[in-house]
């Protein structure tokens, strides 16, 4: 595993053993080297190219209750012993210990085969990516005004040792790439967007057409042009295949993390075993599905990806775990603690959330709708886990009419609360699909999710719209 | 540590050839964060970091680099990914780095040197004393999710080959606190905070009623049926709506045609009594900022007088686009190019307090929380919908607590729609301050 060794591990034993002198019950060491790149081109000009380099260590040491942190961009020795002791000091234990730590016993994960590597690919073709996209809406002869894209790849490598011996590794890299157009009618002006992202090298642009891309992001905001207000109140809300993922993160996803289970910051704290959701809902959250935006060797905690049964047939069968969380409960981590960077603690977070697919036909659902929302595309959303209400924004929807999809509405928000909102899923299609690439954010912490569903219908939600 | 960061962001400009222009940005950052919980520490941080971002222009050709350190030998990779990058580019003959306008900066008095002489056992304390008073303010208050006091001392550098030479130093301190509330097995969340430049300045008592009053005035809320009503939106809410019309009100927005007031300048496109104001020179503001992103002194500029629209903010590349001058508005961190935006606005008072302003109304929802800014506000459309939260109010009182609805309108139709603008005005934690705003009219979606 050279290519994952930032730091010998001879030092990470040393820096280890120092971090536990003071008493602590743990310590960890988190490296990390990213490399990013991003190009973006604008108003038809390639505004610029940006690379970005980001190394460092995260060192934490738990004492009791308590957790020390501390983070450096000094790889030496020097600077590893430094941060080890801040974090030690920080974790304020009073007794001494020595504790030898031994990282003989290197685990290797299972990493992400790579087709092509992001860095040996010229940035000409990146940029000539980026030109196509725009070129191909404005040869379209479509009412678009403006065409921005966004090419962007990353290469992370990691490496975790900590005191119980775990010494481990990843190298995970990650293609996007986005469009997004404004469109221009009597009525002002619409937008529209799509993105691809996924845990995979330049590969990406083997399966994905840009140009394929720009024009679903140009079709969208020229549709638009001819939207009505969105209704307001309640109503039954069909979501298309791929578009739900963001309503399950937010209707229940976040409140199936334990630390804030733990805290009874959660509306589905104590309710392990119970049905929580109507009895065609099965929910998964998958760190291991190949090339997906949440896809993950390890998380940020040196733990294998998992796949989680959350809720199975309706009924709540586990929370996502961390180290802190799991070792307080006697089990084990369930491959959900993860971090922006070597500059943050981690904590509880989703990787690819998921409903599985049901038997309903998705035709059927939207004839079977008399009067309601067609949401093809959602926006982002949040949610307050404590009481369960949640938003989600739509950025494509249409208005059900007779069991027909009719006029395209305007951008909104919906909003609904969680544990009702699973109980309301009242129709799931087998046309299962995966949503567009997310980053979910949480105490100002940022990482890549990926979520899918197949068509869905919630028989109440309420749609935000301005119509009345 | 400035006239270091300085003369690191000159060292690399020193480096430029004579056919290029060389920017230098360089930041470094010393915080600490402590977490409370059930009266123990659950997390201290302590942690250092820095950075570098270069930007090259070269025959018209933008490039960028940044890395997270500011090793010597990294400075040299920065500067040459930069200007490899700029290779790639498309030319552009409005492209080009800030120089010295005449515009002198004003004076601020943004650093205090509390937060470095405050010892972290005292830090540490805030944290506890704010997670116990929290918790003692109320009975209904069930536990607290999350206490912390955390600061941050930071300092950056901005130097280009073209003359422009910028530090500054700033210090900042927050208190932060979410409470849970219980009734009846209902569960409701709050929060408080309290922010300063110095320790001194922050005020635990003060966080932690308004956590708890957050929380417990929510305990038996209800949804609201759908109708067109009366909003008045309390300064919280107001600063948060603020920050996205002056997102509307960038020229690089305008300039790409992405402004839905573009062509209005002039123009009557608010409510008589707005009159809306970007002053990062107001010490009063938490981002105030003696100089932009590119090194230019910040200034005074007024967007909306009376209703009016005056101006649009730019930064270097808008101006020289659009034949006009910078206004001091580019924003940026080191790891991005620099774009156009608001650095601290609010809207001019108005001459009644709040408690007046909602005397008047018969039926309307005082709205004191909003959810999905992100997801559910169009600024380029801009059609507006936000989760809300907040309390009834009948005969010019405030009553029942109203939960799990929607606002709706456009932003342009809300800005015509406002009003009122009470005379209070509170500087908050982003880089606007709010005042409780009255609008005739917005959209309730609920039952």
């Amino acid at each position: 595993m050279t290519e994952i060794q930032i730091v010998s591990s001879d030092l990470l034993e040393e820096v280890l053993s120092s971090a536990m002198k003071s008493g602590g019950s743990f310590a960890e060491i988190f490296v990390e080297d990213r490399r990013s790149t991003s190009a973006v081109l604008d108003d038809g000009l390639v505004e610029e190219l940006n690379n970005g380099r980001d190394r460092g260590a995260g060192i934490r040491v738990v004492s009791g209750e308590t957790t020390g942190f501390a983070h450096t961009a000094d790889l030496s020795a020097s600077g590893l012993h430094k941060a080890a002791e801040a974090a030690s000091s920080a974790a304020r234990s009073n007794s001494e210990a020595v504790v030898e730590v031994d990282l003989s016993n290197e685990s290797t994960p299972n990493i992400s085969e790579i087709e092509i590597f992001p860095k040996e690919v010229s940035k000409s073709r990146k940029v000539a990516l980026l030109k196509s996209a725009d070129e191909s809406v404005r040869d379209a002869g479509l009412p678009v005004t403006q065409v921005a894209a966004r090419y962007g790849d990353s290469h992370r490598v990691l490496q975790i040792a900590n005191s119980e011996g775990l010494l481990t590794g990843d190298r995970q890299i990650r293609s996007s790439f986005s469009v997004s157009c404004v469109a221009a009618g009597d009525a002002g002006m619409q937008t529209g967007r799509e993105s691809v992202g996924r845990t995979v090298g330049f590969e990406l642009f083997e399966d994905t057409n840009v140009d394929e891309v720009a024009l679903k992001a140009a079709t969208r905001a020229v549709t638009k042009l001819d939207s009505v207000p969105a209704p307001s109140g309640e109503m039954p809300v069909v979501v298309g295949p791929g578009g739900g993922g963001v309503l399950f993160h937010e209707a229940c996803g976040h409140g199936l993390e334990a630390d804030l289970i733990e805290k009874s910051a959660s509306v589905f704290a104590g309710k392990q075993g119970e049905m929580v959701a109507a009895p065609n809902v099965t929910l998964i959250d998958d760190g291991t599905m190949v090339g997906e935006w949440g896809r993950f060797a390890i998380d940020d905690e040196g733990n294998p990806a998992h796949q989680n049964v959350l809720i199975e047939d309706g009924v709540l069968t586990d929370y996502m775990w961390d180290w802190q969380r799991a070792r307080k409960h006697g089990r084990l981590s369930s491959g959900n603690g993860r971090r922006q960077s070597y500059r943050h603690l981690p904590m509880v977070r989703m990787t690819n959330t998921f409903l599985a697919a049901g038997d309903g036909n998705p035709q059927e659902i939207i004839e079977d709708t008399e009067y309601g929302i067609y949401v093809a595309q959602l926006g982002g959303g949040q949610v307050n886990t404590a009481t369960g209400d949640f938003v989600f924004g739509m950025t494509e929807a249409y208005l059900i009419e007779n069991g027909k999809l009719a006029a395209p509405i305007r951008d909104g928000n919906l909003i609904g609360n969680g544990p009702q909102v699973l109980l309301d899923i009242d129709a799931i299609a087998g046309d299962f699909a995966m949503g567009s690439p997310g980053t979910c954010g949480k105490d100002g912490q940022g990482v890549p999710v990926g979520d899918g569903t197949p068509t869905l219908r919630v028989k109440r939600l309420t749609v935000g719209g301005t119509a009345t | 540590m400035s006239a270091e960061l300085i003369e690191i962001a000159e060292l690399v400009t020193s480096w430029s050839d004579s056919d290029e222009q060389v920017e230098a940005v360089v930041t470094s950052d010393r915080e600490t964060e402590v977490r409370a919980y059930e009266g123990e520490i659950e997390s201290l941080t302590v942690a250092e970091s820095q950075g570098i971002g270069v930007r090259v222009i070269k025959d018209g050709r933008q490039g960028f680099a940044y890395a997270g350190t500011l090793e010597e030998n990294e400075l040299l990779e920065v500067l040459s990914e930069a200007r490899d990058n700029a290779s790639f580019a498309s030319p552009d003959e409005f492209s080009g780095l800030a120089e010295p306008d005449g515009v002198e900066s004003v004076s601020l008095d943004v650093y205090s040197d509390g937060v470095d002489s405050l010892a972290t056992s005292e830090k540490i304390d805030y944290a506890l004393e704010l997670e116990k008073l929290t918790l003692a303010t109320d009975k209904r208050i069930s536990g607290i999710e999350s206490s912390e006091y955390t600061d941050v001392v930071s300092e950056s550098a901005i130097a280009t080959s073209t003359g422009i030479r910028s530090s500054s130093k700033e210090s900042g301190c927050c208190l932060m606190v979410y409470a849970l509330a219980e009734e009846k097995g209902e569960t409701q969340t709050g929060f408080g905070f309290s922010i300063g430049r110095n320790p001194d300045e922050l005020d635990v008592v003060k966080a932690a009623s308004d956590a708890s009053d957050r929380a417990t005035r929510m305990l038996g809320s209800t949804k609201p049926k759908s109708e067109r009503l009366t909003v008045v939106l309390d300064p919280w809410v107001s600063a948060q709506f603020l920050q996205i019309v002056g997102s509307t009100l960038s020229a690089e927005m305008v300039l790409k045609g992405r402004s839905l007031f573009a062509d209005r300048l002039g123009e009557t496109v608010a409510s008589p009594i707005i009159s809306l104001v970007d002053d990062p020179t107001n010490p009063q503001a938490f981002t105030a900022t003696e100089t932009d992103g590119e090194g230019l002194a910040t200034r005074r500029n007024v967007l909306i007088e009376n209703g009016e629209l005056k101006m649009f903010l730019h930064n270097v590349w808008t101006a020289r686009k659009a034949a006009s001058t910078s206004t001091g508005s580019a924003i940026r961190s080191y790891a991005s190019t620099p774009g156009v935006g608001i650095q601290a606005i609010s809207l001019k008072p108005g001459g009644r307090d709040p408690v007046d302003l909602i005397a008047g109304i018969d039926n309307g929802i005082l709205v004191q929380s909003v959810t999905g800014l992100h997801s559910g506000v169009n600024p380029i459309s801009g059609d507006f919908s936000t989760g809300a939260e907040g309390l009834r109010i009948s005969n010019g009182e405030l009553s029942e607590p109203l939960r799990e609805f929607t606002i709706g309108s456009t932003i342009q139709k809300m800005l015509k729609d406002v009003s009122e603008v009470g005379s209070d005005l509170e500087w908050l934690p982003m880089s606007s301050a709010g005042s409780t705003v009255v609008i005739n009219e917005l959209t309730v979606s609920g039952a």
